[in-house]
């Protein structure tokens, strides 16, 4: 044998070796994990259900230093006994009731009467069961005075169930309105002077049934009047109580457009509401769950963002107010290597890289080991122009929330940066049981089959994406964002749905509201760091409508820039509390604020007109 | 693959037009990534997939260089990169790289008289799944979800796998797919629920069921070689994928346990254990078969 033979045979040998080694590190790794996945205990094996709250992991002081911030859940404390009731719908609906009847919880903050202190509306969905609205005393208690101010019985038998509700000024009297709207018919309810509503739905214009999951105030032709979108998830002919037949499902999980129609209702003043949708070019029949009017370039004219259900979010560009057209492709799918179609349940506006522009936060589903589709934080592109807007999706670090619901921006420790809270969890049943399996079967199969419930697996009280645990990702400003979630108290298990965000308590602390579907309305109060500064802006329209809604307002501080947006409907089927909070961190030196009123006029304050630690109420200049 | 597709000068037309069947799986998987992704974007990471091909070459490459000192023809590790980049969902993008770097090691690592044993995207996936599956789920979009699409990428798959010869394969797992389907829907429809065979039948109407049908069961190197066996193979998998599946619809396992993501993943799983079960037997059948042959000329 030569000597290169040798060393041929010597490096065969040694190969093979590698190979033997290498081959049982592998084997031993997969066998490794099966036996693992197969010892491992069930994520909620052990899940006490009467104690969903959970108990944060860290002591509020500990958290307070590490993270700026703690919360605490005190609605109890507060006066909030509230558990929300899922609709009952037509039986042959049974083997998927916990799927179509997943929605309803939704939460609002609102001042409805001047007091300064912003209360809450919260929705119950079963027939017969009411909503509430919740008086802010003003002593950090709250009161329930739904049948004194006239809203009981919005769930009557016969007019179908509450989803959600948004509040506004519509009639420019000083008072926000309210509009419930329902699978059903839609209630408009206006605000006598902040003691009283009255029911003034008859003489409205309103639809007489649809299926909304999602509505907005806005003055889409800027008139001044407050206009409104009404969108709907279910068609409109399907009466969800008394089905025609079970073939009322979406056509498709990524694809459907078989939902229900939108109504765009043109303020007419008087109370009156014509439905323009068709002649202003809206003829989406996707699955909207949440929508937001997105400043333009003008601000008089701003745009709709749609986010949708079981397809794609669609974006219609507002044409002066004489039109919107659908450019989804361009300000959204501009990029082929962008996400495509998924499961948008939330869209709300946040700002959270301090970019002076506002960014989009669309939720999804993200379930390890079973569905991956991941959130989208869509932001303006750099260098896109107002009027040319284009998004690029971004926010790696705030993709997976598990099944994800509403979602909320705000600077919780007031530290200058935009911090994001979100709820999740689909359907808590039975913890020893999952539907994953069964959903699975169904959910890349052909639309002949996911279209009719009847041939959807029965869900037999197991659970899917139950028992989630919540995100609160704590901003940076820069991009980086860490969940901190279990530290500060943001622990519960419900399955959440809603989340607005307030400043309930006037102490400069952006509290939490969660509403959970067959669960109880949270209320996480905010200790900041007191440190930390803060300003809150309250702005009032003269030429514009009386809200505001629609102004934008950007504050230069301390070598930041951010935009806010007063904004009737924001994230899943909730609205955040009318006055504009920045946390401004610990020696903050603000520039200016520029706002942008919704009738075009462009207002400046200078630091001498703005005050730190407190609400600045600012009337529109004429 | 240039090569291949460029016949030499002087040759008449119709063999210029002639294109090596080596690389009619990385065309059509390419096609249906390519037509998926513009499509209707179906990609979870469309990063993630580009650099679990660019990770599946890349290791193709050192480890034919390390273990037999040659450059690679890469068309396969091209598939199983693709294929992993398809069936794999993340937000991330490190599982796209990991499990594509799995699938290649096992190709060189785990080898039986030199042959390898497991589908290397089958056993990546599976890897994944068993080792990450908080981070992970597997392919469960529509594209598009148009019945005419399903039926044109059936129609061109079989033709393309037919050509290849391997149609028996994908015949034989898909009839007893539907067969056990209907199985399931007597039985459990009547017994447990309201099983129905739309609802059993439903995940064969997914794109995912087709790229595993036609590029993981007929995987040439990792399916014996008999036409009897290949048959008995599909046979057996989809054998094992109902069993996996009546387990999961009697236990609903729980999120995140081994017996939730082996129903929910059944197939996967059921080739995991078929394919390299059925090559040992065919190894150790010509092995014997080998020895004897030695014995009788002895």
């Amino acid at each position: 044998m030569t000597v290169l033979e040798k060393k041929n045979e010597t490096s065969s040998a040694r190969s093979a070796l590698m190979q033997r080694i290498g081959a049982a590190l592998l084997i031993l790794l997969i066998l490794g994990a099966a036996v693992y996945r197969a010892i491992k205990p069930a994520q909620h094996q052990n899940i006490n259900k009467s104690a969903l709250q959970g108990t944060p992991s860290l002591p509020p002081q500990t958290a307070l230093q590490r993270y700026g911030f703690y919360l605490t859940q005190c609605a109890a404390q507060c006066g909030i006994h509230f558990v929300h009731q899922a609709p009952k719908l037509d039986p042959r609906l049974n083997n998927v009731m916990p799927d179509v009847a997943s929605m309803g919880a939704s939460v609002t903050a609102v001042d409805y009467n001047h007091s300064g202190w912003p209360s809450i509306f919260v929705t119950n969905s079963a027939e017969g069961s009411q909503c509430a609205l919740y008086r802010n005393n003003g002593n950090g208690t709250f009161t329930n005075v739904t049948s004194q101010v006239g809203l009981q019985n919005l769930n009557a038998p016969g007019t179908g169930v509450c989803m959600g509700a948004v509040w506004g000024d519509y009639d420019n009297s000083g008072y926000p309105s309210l509009l419930v709207y329902k699978w059903g018919q839609c209630m408009l309810f206006h605000n006598d002077g902040g003691s009283h509503f009255t029911n003034v739905t008859a003489s409205a214009g309103l639809p007489q049934h649809a299926n909304i999951n999602s509505a907005m105030w806005f003055d889409f032709n800027g008139d001044g009047k407050l206009d409104l979108l009404l969108n709907g998830y279910y068609p409109s002919h399907v009466n969800l109580m008394h089905l025609a037949n079970t073939r009322m499902m979406p056509a498709s999980f990524e694809f459907a457009n078989n939902g229900g129609r939108k109504y765009l209702l043109e303020n007419m003043g008087g109370g009156r509401f014509q439905d323009v949708t068709r002649q202003m070019g809206i003829n989406s029949h996707a699955w909207t769950l949440a929508c937001l009017a997105v400043p333009g370039a003008d601000p008089r004219y701003p745009d709709i963002f749609l986010c949708n259900d079981y397809g794609e979010s669609q974006y219609y560009k507002n044409e002066q107010g004489k039109k919107f057209v659908e450019t989804a492709q361009h300000t959204l799918y501009w990029d082929p290597t962008g996400p495509g179609s998924l499961s948008g349940m939330n869209a709300s506006f946040g700002d959270p890289f301090n970019q002076g522009k506002l960014s989009i936060y669309v939720s999804n589903i993200s379930v390890g080991g079973e569905l991956m589709q991941g959130n989208i934080l869509w932001t303006p592109k750099r260098g896109a122009s107002e009027s040319n807007m284009q998004y690029q999706a971004s926010g790696d670090q705030i993709k997976q929330g598990g099944w994800s619901f509403g979602a909320q921006f705000a600077d919780f420790a007031n530290t200058g940066n935009q911090d994001l809270a979100l709820t999740n969890g689909f359907y808590s049943g039975d913890p020893n049981r999952s539907y994953w399996y069964d959903f699975g079967k169904i959910d890349g199969a052909n639309y002949n089959i996911i279209s009719d419930a009847s041939t959807w697996p029965a869900f037999r009280n197991r659970s899917l994406a139950g028992y989630e645990r919540k995100r609160l990702w704590l901003g940076d400003g820069e991009g980086d964002f860490t969940n901190v979630a279990q530290m500060v108290g943001f622990t519960d298990r419900y399955d959440g749905r809603s989340v607005a965000v307030a400043d309930l308590f006037n102490n400069g602390c952006m509290d939490i509201l969660e509403a959970a579907q067959r669960g109880p309305l949270l209320l996480y109060r905010t200790t900041a760091a007191p440190n930390n500064k803060w300003v809150e802006f309250n702005l009032q329209g003269v030429r514009s409508n009386r809200d505001a809604i629609g102004a934008t307002l950007t504050l230069y501080f301390s070598g930041k820039v951010q935009q806010q947006v007063v904004a009737s409907a924001c994230g899943f089927c909730a609205q955040n509390d009318h006055r504009l909070h920045f946390g401004l961190g610990e020696a903050p030196s603000i520039t200016r604020a520029v706002i942008r009123w919704p009738s075009g006029i462009t207002q400046t304050l200078l630091p001498s007109q703005i005050h730190i630690n407190a609400v600045n109420n600012i009337k529109e200049p004429q | 693959m240039a090569q291949s597709l460029t016949a030499p000068a002087g040759d008449p037309p119709a063999r210029r037009l002639h294109i090596d069947q080596r690389y009619y799986a990385p065309i059509l998987v390419s096609l249906i990534l390519l037509v998926g992704q513009i499509s209707f974007r179906f990609l979870t990471s469309p990063m993630g997939t580009v650099l679990g091909i660019l990770a599946s070459i890349g290791m193709e490459i050192l480890l034919s260089l390390l273990f037999t000192r040659k450059m690679p023809n890469v068309a396969s590790a091209y598939v199983s990169g693709i294929s992993v980049g398809i069936l794999v969902q993340s937000t991330a993008v490190w599982p796209y790289m990991l499990c594509s770097a799995i699938a290649i090691l096992s190709k060189y690592l785990i080898r039986v008289e030199n042959r390898h044993i497991w589908n290397p995207s089958n056993l990546g996936i599976v890897t994944l799944l068993l080792l990450a599956p908080r981070y992970v789920s597997t392919l469960g979009a529509q594209a598009g979800n148009s019945f005419f699409a399903m039926i044109v990428i059936w129609t061109v798959g079989s033709i393309i796998i037919y050509r290849l010869k391997r149609f028996h394969i994908c015949f034989t797992y898909v009839i007893f797919f539907l067969m056990y389907a209907a199985m399931r829907a007597a039985i459990l429809g009547h017994y447990v629920s309201h099983e129905s065979f739309a609802q059993e039948a439903a995940p064969l109407s997914g794109p995912m069921y087709q790229l595993f049908v036609f590029f993981m069961i007929t995987d040439p190197k990792t399916t014996v070689n008999s036409w009897r066996g290949q048959v008995l193979v599909a046979f057996l998998v989809a054998t094992a994928e109902n069993l996996m599946r009546i387990y999961g619809t009697l236990a609903s396992p729980p999120d995140g346990t081994l017996g939730n993501i082996v129903a929910t993943h059944a197939p996967y799983f059921a080739l995991t254990l078929m394919g390299p079960a059925a090559n040992l037997i065919e190894i150790a059948q010509k092995r014997k078969a080998r020895k004897t042959q030695a014995a009788a000329a002895a």
